[in-house]
């Protein structure tokens, strides 16, 4: 049994928690911690292309000025770390998925998002569709940091926030579920932060 | 190609995680990274701890050697993308 | 290998805090008592990890100041923004008990075995810590093991140890550079720890020596290059990087 560390709280805030925004096991931060699995890239933008594939096919691919002429919506959300941190009222710029699925013909629900350093993570088209999903390139008024996932990334705040990725580079569109990163790590292949779906088996 | 990345820490940081999964000291020992061969000390690997699990990468090419998430009290580990690790 | 879920070993220990003692306006050395404390050696680091009454816990890592056969102690920076460093150098006092887990590491350890080799220490503001450990030991050990600290650190007000350090051993030289406030009439090095101090300070590569580099990892990278491009062999050099902290 650990003993109680005497006046320890770490770093959570002190206001309580608002029971009706926090998930299950949840914690409210006013900070926006950095968490990764590897290097921060640095793709040019120039370089840069936000493409959704099916089966080894490009169907659409946009480049860094082609996704900023995209119309664009500004989206303010709760976000929740299967870490156990929460931050309310996050504000983006970003371009719905349905946007950009508009533009390709296809029968597949489910998504792989690949990006930049190799992350993946599976996300099933149903929940990126709908309103539900964005690719993200401004926080808080001002560009995507890099170490938050800058210049641009996946942003579905309602499943856990590894779900959302950073340096997306594009969806590839599968007929059947594949696990990206960390759900074949241990993690809940969907993630819902309301039922509290952390690791695979919850 | 060298992994330099200023935010991450070595297998150092890992030591105490190390010695809770195998039961002995391990950053002296030599990691094969099963991507690119390179070989060297666990303690010389580039590793993430703030990250939904620990994450150690190859110094050499930064592929994936070992991720431990701790779920409900327990480590799981993954250590495929070594080719082998070998205590001193 | 495959991959298989492993059950947590029971590794953890209650120690209490015997007395802290602030050794600068940002850090602090903590002794602790561990019942059974079965020693440890220079270099390595301790495991420390706090909970709070709903059961919140942090882990954090801290190098063992102490030499092999002294009282335990770690030394601790407070960061800024940290979440644990805070509490151990503010909050916590004798008396109180914290977990911990150790000792920690077989890589990053010098147990004085060879008197020839010469050994360069590279020390980046906290980083000094595990070295303090090793010199320690090398007093007690009564080596003639010829030793350089080079430490890097904001200003004098910042070197930890600072009168330990005034008083090292013949066959100790300690060279400091101050990289952004120098006290009046300072003579001693000013500004980062870079290849033309390294040149100047480090043992000539011909010597073979064994050197170990430690503190902030930004710090430790900039080092690390500088010496491999100066011609010391990799094998040679050990790292060790902290998380947080800046270079200082």
């Amino acid at each position: 049994m650990s003993p109680i560390s005497r006046g320890f709280r770490g770093r959570r805030s002190e206001s309580p928690a608002d029971t009706a925004r926090t998930p299950p096991g949840q914690y409210l931060t006013s900070d926006f911690p950095v968490l990764s699995a590897g290097p921060t890239p640095h793709t040019p933008l120039r370089d840069w292309t936000f493409s959704i594939q099916q089966a080894g096919t490009d169907l659409r691919t946009w480049t860094w000025q082609e996704l900023l002429e995209l119309p664009a919506e500004e989206i303010t959300a709760d976000i929740h770390c299967v870490t156990r941190w929460s931050k309310l009222d996050t504000r983006w710029r970003a371009v719905p998925i349905d946007t950009l699925l508009a533009h390709v013909d296809h029968q597949a629900r489910f998504a792989l998002a690949f990006c930049d350093g190799g992350y993946t993570t599976n996300v099933p088209l149903a929940d990126l569709t709908g309103g539900q999903a964005w690719v993200a390139y401004e926080y808080d008024g001002r560009p995507l940091a890099p170490e938050h996932g800058g210049p641009a990334r996946l942003l579905v705040p309602h499943l856990y926030f590894w779900k959302s990725a950073k340096w997306v580079r594009g969806l590839d569109l599968l007929a059947a579920d594949e696990p990206g990163f960390w759900e074949r790590y241990g993690y809940h292949n969907y993630g819902d932060p309301w039922r509290e779906q952390r690791y695979a088996g919850d | 190609m060298t992994v330099r990345d200023e935010s991450a820490l070595d297998g150092n940081a890992i030591g105490g995680l190390l010695l809770e999964v195998f039961g002995t000291e391990m950053t002296a020992a030599v990691a094969v990274c099963g991507s690119c061969g390179a070989a060297g000390p666990m303690a010389e690997t580039v590793v993430y701890l703030r990250a939904p699990g620990t994450v150690v990468r190859c110094r050499a090419c930064a592929a994936v050697l070992m991720v431990v998430v701790r779920r409900h009290q327990q480590n799981c580990v993954d250590l495929l993308g070594l080719a082998a690790l070998e205590p001193v | 290998m495959a991959g298989t879920a492993v059950r947590g070993r029971l590794t953890w220990q209650v120690a209490t805090v015997d007395e802290v003692r602030e050794e600068t306006a940002s850090v602090r050395t903590i002794a602790l008592s561990v019942p059974d404390w079965a020693g440890h050696k220079a270099g390595q680091h301790l495991d420390v990890r706090l909970t709070a009454e709903d059961g919140y816990t942090a882990e954090r890592s801290y190098s063992i100041a102490s030499a092999p056969g002294e009282p335990l102690a770690i030394t601790v920076e407070r960061l800024d923004d940290g979440e644990v460093s805070p509490y151990l150098t503010e909050e916590l006092r004798a008396g109180d008990e914290i977990e911990i887990r150790g000792p920690i590491g077989g890589y990053f350890v010098w147990t004085g075995d060879n008197a020839a080799t010469p050994l360069l220490l590279v020390a980046g503001g906290s980083g000094v810590v595990p070295f303090r450990s090793m010199l320690r030991h090398r007093h007690n050990l009564g080596s003639e093991a010829p030793i350089r600290l080079l430490y890097s650190a904001r200003s004098l007000p910042d070197v930890i140890y600072r009168r330990e350090l005034e008083r090292a051993d013949a066959g100790v030289a300690i060279i400091y550079t101050l990289t952004r406030q120098q006290p009046p009439g300072w003579t001693g090095h000013a500004g980062r720890l870079d290849r033309r101090l390294l040149t100047e300070a480090a043992w000539p590569a011909e010597q073979d020596p064994l050197i170990f580099v430690c503190g902030p990892t930004p710090f430790v990278e900039a080092v690390a290059s500088g010496l491999t491009e100066l011609g010391y062999p990799a094998r040679r050099i050990k790292t060790e990087r902290f998380g947080g902290a800046e270079a200082p």
